[in-house]
């Protein structure tokens, strides 16, 4: 489904890279945590799967498509495929919950009657079903969450990718939203998510892949937001890149 | 369905950028207005040559008594000499550029300056004796002159030998610089109209950069992107082309037929509507293909993968 063969990304006028020969393989319908301190390379990596960056050396495969050798006119065709959420919602404010969501379908080319069909469903799916007319500055920030996972889904992509999703919400309101991101997965869909948030990740106990200084140092299958496994690994990864433990 | 929402999205974008879309509209408009300017100058230097060439003769002046210039020496052209300069002109060696020639005498230019200058006060001390006889010669090629000039000049009893195409050159050469001087003014007001367009598609799409970034994100097509922008920049060109069109065929009725018209009178032809409806679409058309082209640049840096 995703598969990084030695995947580096250094951004101009930086020495360290942002990924450094990465190596990983994810599978369909897994639930992958990716953490790491900020600017360990959690958002690089999402980038790199929705082709918005290019990798500086090795190659990415997602859905059986080489995206290094992805030509930049068949880039959104290929994003469609994937369903993207971000911590701060990213909703259009002057849309409603039912137009912010239809918008996706509207600028892919589906036709109206699909479109008055798969909203109300997912709407539905996330919990908002009554709330099609507001806008999202009179929704909670939980709901707006689940706007922006209603938009992301309602074209049933392969893969959700969530940065922080939760980043911005209570732990009550990060609950649902985990529930919901659950459901999801349990769909079929595969959903990576990169996240700060420990007591998700000890409770879900999913694949967690951790990255620091923009390599990977852990990939358990049922793993917790710390761990003391390979706490050798960890301990070089933080040298290599001057970090104190 | 898609169309619809296409040009919903510029029509949203042309209504929140009112103040751009009208300067967008009057540079435009005042562009293309000395773009169809000049256009129709050159079409009246074309009317003018194409009416004119043909009327032009060369013309032979031969010597009166008071004459002291080309071969003269204050005495009139000879019998001889006139018939000379007959011969020469029927000869073989001129023959084959003559298309025909008549002979003014001194009472027919007299009838014709008479005619020229009827109200001047010149008319009434000017006697017949006074002005040239002349051959009037329309050459097959206008343009070869200088071969009837030069074979000509030397004969005695002529005074002088003149190319009447020469006082028309002076008039072109002010109509073409006039002209070139409206292409000039109209280029720096495109490349004004052109950077006007650009910015007012980038200010357009910075303030949709949201939805700009959702849709990519969701993988709408660069050209479903882009689109709404261009059809922006370009109805904005085509209302100011569309009025230069109109002031251009409003010139044309008004000046060049109504007041133009009505003071050179027969003298000379005029551009009519007919040919300012050629120059309308030329101007649309560049303009619609102006405002596309630096839209679709404006708007390519947002879609970069």
């Amino acid at each position: 489904m995703i598969r990084f063969d030695t995947v580096s990304k250094s951004y101009p006028g930086t020495s360290r890279p942002a990924l450094n020969g990465v190596n990983l393989e994810i599978l369909k319908g897994e639930f992958v945590f990716l953490v790491g301190a900020s600017g360990s390379g959690k958002s690089s990596f999402l980038r790199l799967i929705l082709k918005e960056e290019f990798p500086t050396k090795g190659q990415i495969h997602v859905l059986g498509q080489h995206v290094n050798r992805l030509p930049s006119r068949k880039v959104p065709y290929f994003r469609r495929n994937l369903g993207v959420v971000f911590q701060d919602f990213r909703l259009l404010p002057q849309k409603t919950v039912f137009d912010n969501v239809a918008f996706t379908l509207q600028v892919i080319g589906k036709s109206r009657g699909f479109i008055q069909e798969a909203v109300p469903d997912v709407l539905k799916m996330v919990g908002l079903a009554g709330k099609s007319g507001r806008y999202p500055h009179e929704l909670s920030g939980g709901e707006q969450q689940r706007v922006a996972i209603a938009r992301a889904i309602v074209n049933k992509p392969a893969i959700l990718l969530a940065d922080e999703p939760t980043g911005n919400l209570d732990p009550a309101t990060s609950a649902g939203i985990m529930t919901l991101l659950e459901r999801i997965n349990l769909g079929g869909t595969t959903v990576v998510m990169a996240t700060h948030d420990a007591g998700i990740v000890d409770q879900m106990q999913r694949r967690v892949i951790e990255l620091i200084g923009g390599q990977i140092v852990r990939d358990e299958r049922r793993g917790g937001y710390q761990t003391q496994t390979i706490p050798i690994q960890r301990l070089e990864a933080e040298q290599a890149i001057g970090v104190q433990p | 369905m898609r169309l619809g929402l296409v040009i919903g999205e510029a029509a949203q974008g042309l209504r929140r950028n009112v103040a751009m879309v009208i300067s967008v509209i009057l540079v435009t408009f005042i562009s293309l207005t000395f773009v169809g300017a000049a256009i129709l100058l050159q079409m009246q230097i074309g009317q003018m040559k194409g009416y004119w060439y043909d009327r032009a003769q060369v013309a032979v002046y031969l010597c009166t008594s008071s004459d002291t210039g080309g071969n003269c020496a204050q005495a009139e052209a000879t019998k001889d000499q006139i018939a000379a300069v007959r011969a020469q002109l029927d000869s073989t060696t001129l023959k084959p550029y003559v298309k025909h020639y008549d002979f003014e005498t001194h009472a027919e230019a007299y009838a014709n300056f008479k005619k020229q200058f009827a109200d001047s006060p010149l008319a009434s001390f000017t006697k017949p004796s006074m002005l040239n006889e002349s051959f009037r010669v329309n050459l097959v090629n206008p343009n070869q002159a200088a071969i009837l000039i030069d074979s000509l000049k030397g004969l005695p009893g002529v005074q002088d030998v003149e190319d009447q195409r020469g006082y028309l050159d002076q008039i072109f050469a002010v109509l073409n610089a006039a002209s070139y001087t409206a292409i000039g003014l109209a280029a720096l007001m495109l490349v004004a109209a052109v950077l006007l367009i650009a910015t007012t598609i980038r200010l357009s799409a910075f303030s949709r950069r949201r939805e700009i970034g959702i849709m990519r994100l969701v993988g709408a097509s660069n050209r479903f992107i882009q689109t709404p922008f261009i059809l922006e920049g370009v109805f904005a060109a085509l209302i100011g082309s569309v009025l230069a069109g109109g002031a251009i065929v409003a010139i044309v009725q008004f000046f060049v037929k109504g007041y133009l018209g009505n003071t050179l009178g027969q003298t000379t032809t005029l551009v009519g509507t007919q040919d300012a409806w050629i120059v309308v679409p030329v101007l649309v058309v560049l303009g619609a293909v102006l405002a596309s082209l630096s839209a679709g640049a404006a708007i390519s840096r947002y879609l970069k993968v």
